[in-house]
């Protein structure tokens, strides 16, 4: 069963949310009554990015490509962290020797460190993603 | 019996404040989208605070500190799991989702590939994994009705659910909402403010805690205990022999008097009493260390406890992206920004939260050894403050902390409900209000009636179990479908069905053998290292041998998922659906401000 077996209203739905520009690529005419010149130019680009134009489709894959290293680069960092743990306690648990403040260090690295961390990292990428939009923003509104 | 009042009007006084704020919140909800997303207009803060609310069920407020009783420092693996599957969930969904204007997890589906299929194979996903995580939550509640009041089990599941189902008739996600932001401050004070009490206390007692220890670490009981088994068998192993009266069965023969236990494994049937006198080593359920070295040092276990800790970290770390109920509450978010903000908030407040349990289930082990015998540790948080403060202040202590448990059956259970009723009046049904209304109240009654019919375990436990099932399906296809081009609905649907299909197998195969002596090994009651890995790469090879399946706008879909919000791609599904003219004419409005917007 291919997706064109799926039915007329429901493709007729799916192209309504997709917009009408996806279907029809350069018969679209857009009328601002409060455009302005450099508007203008800021929604041609749109209109470029919605038709896929060759420069449309590098500059959202460039994006999609940014947003996915730092996304890929941060869990890796946390997911290795979090995985190395376990294995180092089974290697050497003399560890659980090492007391502060009369806690031993793994209840310590357990209990209370990784929420900080956790927090740390989820800001860190919140930045660089917004950094990212921001200057894809400022990319297509030059 | 003061006690029981006290406990009784705290649970009286949430349940009131809950309807009181269900009202407020369902006032102004009539239309679909405000039963489904309410409307899309929660702000960032208060949207973090209701997916805290939400997420901080029974298994994170009652089972995590029953879990450190029994098990030690590698039950601390839960809450980490439990918080890092929102930074998972940051990096890789929350804005991207928002993005997509989809209003449940199988309209994304549809959304992303264009298939009918897709969407109906989600859907029986989404209803699994609700009502695997709702058995749960109705059947602690029960648990903890019967430990401060004496009621029978079923009465507690049946109150929430009652309570719950009719919150969410008035006014679905719009209702539950606020309540929900409520219920996760309530549960922060109700659990914080007996920790501070009760840590105090013990730091003040002249002996530091009341048990002896001996030099090996056995834990023994500070004074003569009288312990019943409930309605399941259990197992119990003796690490250091012990004489100790039996009134029922042991290992299946009568007894009867004064027993002699050496080092092994007994089993003990429903109803027999056991009387330890003063001073007794203290035997301990089957399969949690038995001595305080082993629970205070991390990986005692051997290899397959190490293998089951990473395939924990793996069902948690990837599993909360796929839970229905929490993504739901994403798609009430304004724009993707706000998402991603939600999520980071919701990070603060989760490692807020989850330091107190910790506490808490270690200063359980020095006051409550009894419950490691029947091994009924998730009422550990229950029954401490009262063992620790025997006056009016361990009541009172013991009235917040059961308020606080009852908040998280209700909050949890009101999210679940508006999800699975969300998901099966859109896709089952026309979408009305009124579908939404008969769907809420059917999976009222179906999560009710298997909640009295399922046998009992440990909260945590089966909740990790949704947790592997939302890892090995909802992950991969909401991962593959956001970041990778190529999935076709063919991939996304034999990932989904291998994917769940393993777990489910898993599933059957554990309770199946814990009937049948426990033959089973610890990677099908923890299955997501394996069965993750397979989904995704069942996803990617079948796409790849259906490539021209793929969507052929797929490169504007990907474009709506992850341009700026002040571009203006963003194009809501529901109200696509669901919404009037007016409704339609302005969200096209909208999109063309968004455009000018970005001057």
């Amino acid at each position: 069963m291919s997706r064109h077996d799926a039915g007329k209203p429901e493709q007729a739905a799916r192209e309504a949310w997709l917009g009408e520009q996806a279907r029809k690529p350069r018969r679209r005419r857009v009328v601002l009554a409060d455009s302005t010149k450099s508007r203008g130019k800021a929604l041609r680009t749109i209109i470029e990015l919605e038709e896929q134009t060759s420069v449309g489709e590098k500059l959202v894959r460039d994006l999609i490509k940014q947003q996915l290293r730092s996304a890929f680069g941060l869990a890796f960092a946390v997911l290795i962290g979090m995985c190395l743990l376990p294995i180092t306690f089974f290697m050497f648990p003399q560890i659980s020797d090492l007391k502060i403040l009369g806690i031993p260090i793994p209840w310590l690295v357990l209990g209370l460190a990784p929420f900080p961390i956790l927090y740390g990292v989820g800001w860190m990428f919140r930045r660089q993603a917004e950094r990212h939009e921001r200057d894809f923003v400022n990319m297509v509104d030059r | 019996m003061n006690a029981t009042i006290w406990s009784l009007s705290a649970i009286v006084a949430v349940a009131a404040v809950t309807f009181l704020l269900g009202y407020v919140g369902s006032r102004k909800a009539n239309t679909t989208p405000d039963f489904l997303v309410a409307r899309r207009a929660i702000p960032a803060t208060r949207n973090a605070a209701a997916i805290s609310g939400e997420y901080l069920s029974a298994a994170s407020f009652l089972g995590v500190a029953g879990l450190v009783l029994k098990d030690g420092i590698d039950a601390l693996w839960y809450p980490i799991g439990f918080t890092a599957g929102y930074l998972a969930l940051l990096l890789f969904v929350a804005a991207p989702l928002r993005r997509s204007g989809a209003y449940t997890l199988p309209d994304f589906a549809e959304a992303r590939l264009g298939s009918v299929n897709v969407r109906h194979f989600s859907t029986f996903f989404v209803v699994c994994i609700g009502v695997l995580y709702l058995v749960p939550q109705l059947q602690s509640a029960g648990l903890t009705l019967t430990t401060i009041t004496g009621l029978p089990a079923w009465f507690g599941g049946l109150i929430v659910t009652v309570i719950v189902v009719i919150n969410v008739l008035g006014g679905g996600m719009r209702a539950i909402t606020l309540v929900q932001a409520f219920q996760y401050w309530g549960k922060l004070f109700a659990i914080a403010a007996p920790t501070f009490v009760l840590f105090v206390v013990f730091l003040a007692s002249p002996h530091r805690g009341t048990q002896p220890i001996s030099d090996d670490g056995v834990i023994r009981f500070p004074q003569a205990e009288s312990i019943t088994v409930a309605e399941q068998v259990i197992k119990v192993r003796v690490d250091e022999p012990l004489t100790l009266k039996v009134h029922g069965e042991i290992d299946g023969r009568a007894a009867n008097g004064p027993v002699f236990w050496g080092r092994g494994v007994y089993e003990l049937s429903p109803g027999t009493v056991m009387e330890f006198p003063a001073g007794s080593p203290v035997p301990v359920v089957e399969g949690s260390p038995t001595n305080n070295y082993d629970w205070t040092r991390p990986q005692t276990g051997g290899i397959s406890d190490l293998l089951k800790t990473y395939s924990l970290i793996f069902a948690t770390f990837l599993g909360t992206m796929g839970l229905p109920h929490v993504l739901v509450r994403f798609y009430t978010n304004p724009d993707g920004k706000a998402a991603r903000r939600t999520a980071l908030h919701v990070l603060y407040l989760l490692g807020l939260f989850y330091i107190f349990p910790t506490v808490l289930g270690v200063l359980s082990r020095l006051y409550l050894p009894q419950l490691l015998v029947n091994g009924k540790t998730d009422a550990a948080v229950l029954m401490l403050p009262e063992t620790m403060v025997p006056n009016i202040g361990g009541q009172i202590l013991g009235a917040i902390v059961a308020a606080g448990a009852f908040a998280a059956f209700l909050s949890t259970s009101s999210g679940l409900v508006v999800s699975v009723a969300g998901v099966v009046s859109t896709d089952i049904m026309p979408g009305k209000v009124r579908d939404f209304r008969w769907a809420t109240v059917f999976t009222g009654l179906v999560a009710i009636g298997l909640a009295l019919l399922l046998p009992r375990s440990d909260a945590s436990l089966t909740v990790a179990m949704s947790f592997a099932l939302a890892a090995s399906t909802f992950c991969p296809l909401l991962v593959l479908g956001i970041w990778w081009r190529g999935l076709t609905w063919v991939g996304a649907v034999c990932g989904l069905v291998v994917g769940g299909g393993m777990v489910i197998t898993a599933q059957v195969i554990s309770v199946v053998s814990s009937y049948t002596g426990h033959w089973a090994p610890t990677v099908f009651t923890q299955p997501a290292l394996i069965t993750v890995p397979i989904a995704f790469m069942t996803m990617i090879v079948v796409s790849k041998a259906t490539r021209r399946r793929a969507p052929a706008d797929v490169n504007q879909i990907l474009l709506r998922l992850h341009a700026p919000d002040p571009l203006g791609f963003i194009r809501d599904r529901d109200i696509a659906r669901f919404g009037t003219a007016e409704e339609k004419a302005r969200m096209a409005d909208d999109k063309r401000r968004g455009a000018s917007r970005t001057r």
